[in-house]
């Protein structure tokens, strides 16, 4: 079964192939057949895999397919590698995928483009997969690449209105920028190591390099730049949000659950190389910190209920950082997990809320939504539930290893520690804030006639509550892939202050309960206040992130495109073209048209000719 | 019977050349322009029986004979053209026909 694991991105890809050269002329049913059935193969495969590997006792399986091209001493080859890192992600991209690709069998029903849909869900899928099976970066690079396609072609995928065009360009070319950085770190690895395979890259670095050494740090920072672009951290964070002008499952799918999880998959995979870089690794843990704490002040003042949980895949994605940068590596992956678990329930629920309200995103012109929507209902309050760190539902179990983990980090551990409880704090109070306004209270316009559903839909809502209430149980098996990293249950730290970080998260709901839901506390009251409408505006622009880079970059290049209008390099050929013109403009004058011209300029030839033969 | 010294038979052959040569020149009727490359070919002929005298071979008048039927052919074509012209435009001035102007 094992020898199988080439299946696995091969279904979805046999999938996109069908239909995109069948080009939306099958019939719905059959296209969501292949579409979910592809996806939902992969995933019987993958965990038909997964019994097989863990009852086989091995650290890791390599599968070599076919060498992809083989130019000297560089021959990257089709190949799969899988461990318990790689088996966990496929599994959550298999199992949440099919589970997304089901419930987008209803809510995508009514498109006229649901083939096209379809085929890019299953290419992102297969192209998923192959960013975390293949044994060598340049597999992982392809993968990487393709679902960074996906993702744009998906993000602009209603592309008749610009604004989304415009939302998918800005994706693209914002996390091509950290693409082109992990592209230069693939080429120094390279170079210095002389293999791009994985594992012996990571062995080579580590007998080759020591501790803080100069290349480690360049080669791991450069692999940190790609990591921050795919998963929208800062400085390139801006994307995501604007992503979010995609369908809803895509939301759930390639912006909260997988592909922007993708960037801490790098870094934990290439684990050993920050390591060897030990200042990188704690630049990680602050990035992850700032982004965790900006995304979540932001997330504070949004009113679009896909925004808001933009802003909290973000601040979510900076606990992972955190995790990864303090060194724990099976933390991070853990909340990976539970958070693709969670925020996919969270997006898929808003998809049936906002299909329900007729395609109103604004949450306050939502409200009371309560009876009407049961399913929703249910769905939100168990995926905040998780996503604020509730004792005993997943997040909480994940989001409890990776604060614990940096409390142990020496120096600088307490103030990272201290940053991600606040930031769990306002975790508290943006994602009730979102639950209360909308479900509570009245309503304020948009009442559903009913709520749509339907098995297809309602049924992977059902299994990710249950995955985010228990999710926190699963034990993953990384033991072995992080050997260095700190420990799964070796956390030992007081009552006193286990208890504040269950309370702070719920501390945070309280105040929301105050503002939104009892109103015993007045929103107006605080919002009337200077200070607070300056700080609504300024976190409400994504703390001016978009403005700054509007400055730095888009202007200037915007300038400079427009002082190049006329192109001053081609100047110089258009130079060279207006010599020929002019030379032609005097010479065209001798062909006069009579032909005793011509024999005249014939015969002064041949009498030049000669007399220079006889001069000379 | 002496023979003829090569100098002066090379200088009627270039004289007959250049009065070939000034004819197509100066004349407008196409019919003289024809007649005058008659003469630059028969010039050029001449030159080769010349030569061909001088050091007894008889490559020259081989080459003489090709010129003969060279000059026969271009006199064929060329009238032909020369009628066809007549045709289209009823005119044989050659300074009419200069639409080929650049």
């Amino acid at each position: 079964m094992q020898e199988l694991i080439w299946l696995l991105p091969t279904f979805p890809l046999l999938g996109f192939l069908v239909l995109v050269l069948t080009a939306g002329n099958l019939p719905k049913q059959i296209v969501a057949l292949i579409g979910a059935g592809s996806v939902g193969l992969s995933f019987v495969t993958a965990v038909f895999i997964a019994f097989e590997f863990l009852a086989s006792g091995e650290d890791y399986f390599i599968k070599q397919v076919w060498i992809w091209m083989a130019v000297g001493n560089f021959n990257p080859g089709f190949s799969f590698y899988l461990d318990g890192l790689s088996l966990v992600m496929m599994l959550v991209i298999t199992g949440v995928g099919f589970l997304i690709h089901s419930y987008a069998t209803g809510y995508m029903a009514d498109d006229p483009s649901f083939s096209r849909f379809f085929s890019y869900m299953n290419l992102f899928v297969a192209a998923m997969l192959m960013l975390v099976l293949g044994d060598n970066l340049v597999v992982l690079y392809l993968g990487w690449e393709g679902v960074g396609l996906c993702s744009y072609l998906l993000i602009g995928f209603w592309y008749t209105k610009p604004e989304n065009g415009y939302a998918a360009r800005k994706a693209f070319v914002v996390t091509r920028v950290g693409d082109t950085s992990m592209a230069i770190g693939l080429f120094l690895l390279f170079a210095q190591l002389g293999t791009l395979n994985i594992q012996d890259l990571l062995h080579t670095a580590e007998l080759e390099w020591s501790v803080g050494n100069g290349l480690a740090v360049a080669a791991s920072l450069l692999l940190l730049g790609g990591a921050v672009g795919k998963s929208a951290q800062l400085p390139l964070q801006t994307w995501l949000p604007d992503a979010m002008a995609g369908p809803t499952p895509i939301s759930a799918l390639i912006h909260a659950a997988t592909m922007v999880t993708a960037g801490v998959y790098l870094i934990a995979r290439t684990h050993t190389l920050f390591e060897l870089a030990p200042s990188v690794q704690l630049l990680v843990a602050w990035i992850g910190l700032i982004t965790l704490l900006m995304a979540g002040f932001t997330a504070l003042t949004q009113s679009d209920i896909k925004r808001i949980l933009a802003f909290s895949t973000v601040s979510q994605i900076g606990y992972m950082f955190l995790g990864l940068g303090v060194g724990a590596w099976s933390a991070a992956i853990f909340h990976l997990m539970t958070h693709a678990f969670f925020k996919a329930l969270l997006f898929l629920a808003s998809g049936t809320v906002i299909l329900s309200v007729h395609h109103e995103q604004s949450i306050f012109k939502m409200g009371g939504l309560r009876k009407a929507l049961p399913v929703s209902f249910a769905s939100f309050l168990i995926g905040s539930l998780a996503l604020t760190a509730f004792p005993y539902t997943s997040g909480y179990f994940s989001k409890d290893e990776i604060l614990l983990a940096a409390l142990e980090l020496e120096g600088v551990g307490t103030y990272l520690w201290l940053g991600g409880v606040i930031g769990a704090f306002f975790t508290g109070i943006y994602t009730f804030r979102l639950f209360f306004i909308v479900f509570f209270g009245e309503n304020n316009g948009h009442f559903p006639d009913k709520e749509v559903g339907g098995w297809h839909m309602n049924g992977p809502l059902i299994l990710l509550m249950i995955l985010s209430l228990v999710g926190g149980f699963i034990s993953i098996p990384v033991e072995t892939v992080f050997s260095h990293g700190i420990a799964h249950e070796e956390h030992h730290v007081s009552a006193l202050v286990h208890g504040f970080m269950i309370a702070v998260p719920l501390s945070g709901i309280f105040i929301s309960y105050m503002f939104f839901y009892s109103k015993k506390w007045s929103i107006e009251a605080l919002m009337s206040k200077p200070i607070a409408q300056k700080l609504h505006a300024f976190w409400h622009s994504g703390w001016g992130m978009d403005w700054l880079y509007d400055r730095i970059f888009v202007f200037p290049f915007v300038w400079l495109a427009q002082i190049n209008r006329e192109d001053l390099i081609d100047r110089f050929y258009a130079i060279i073209a207006e010599i020929s013109r002019q030379a032609n403009s005097y010479v065209v004058r001798s062909q006069t048209g009579y032909l005793r011209w011509y024999a005249l300029t014939l015969a002064s030839g041949l009498i030049m000719l000669l007399v220079l033969g006889v001069l000379l | 019977m002496g023979a003829i010294p090569i100098e002066h038979g090379l200088i009627l052959a270039s004289i007959l050349f250049s009065v070939g040569l000034i004819g197509v020149l100066t004349r407008r009727n196409i019919v003289f322009v024809l007649m005058s490359l008659e003469i630059m070919l028969n010039a050029s002929a001449l030159a080769f029986i010349v030569a061909g005298s001088r050091w007894g071979q008889a490559d020259g008048q081989v080459m003489f004979i090709m010129i003969l039927t060279l000059a026969a052919a271009e006199v064929a074509i060329g009238l032909g053209l020369i009628i066809q012209m007549f045709r289209q435009f009823k005119t044989i001035d050659i300074n009419v026909l200069s639409n080929m102007k650049g």
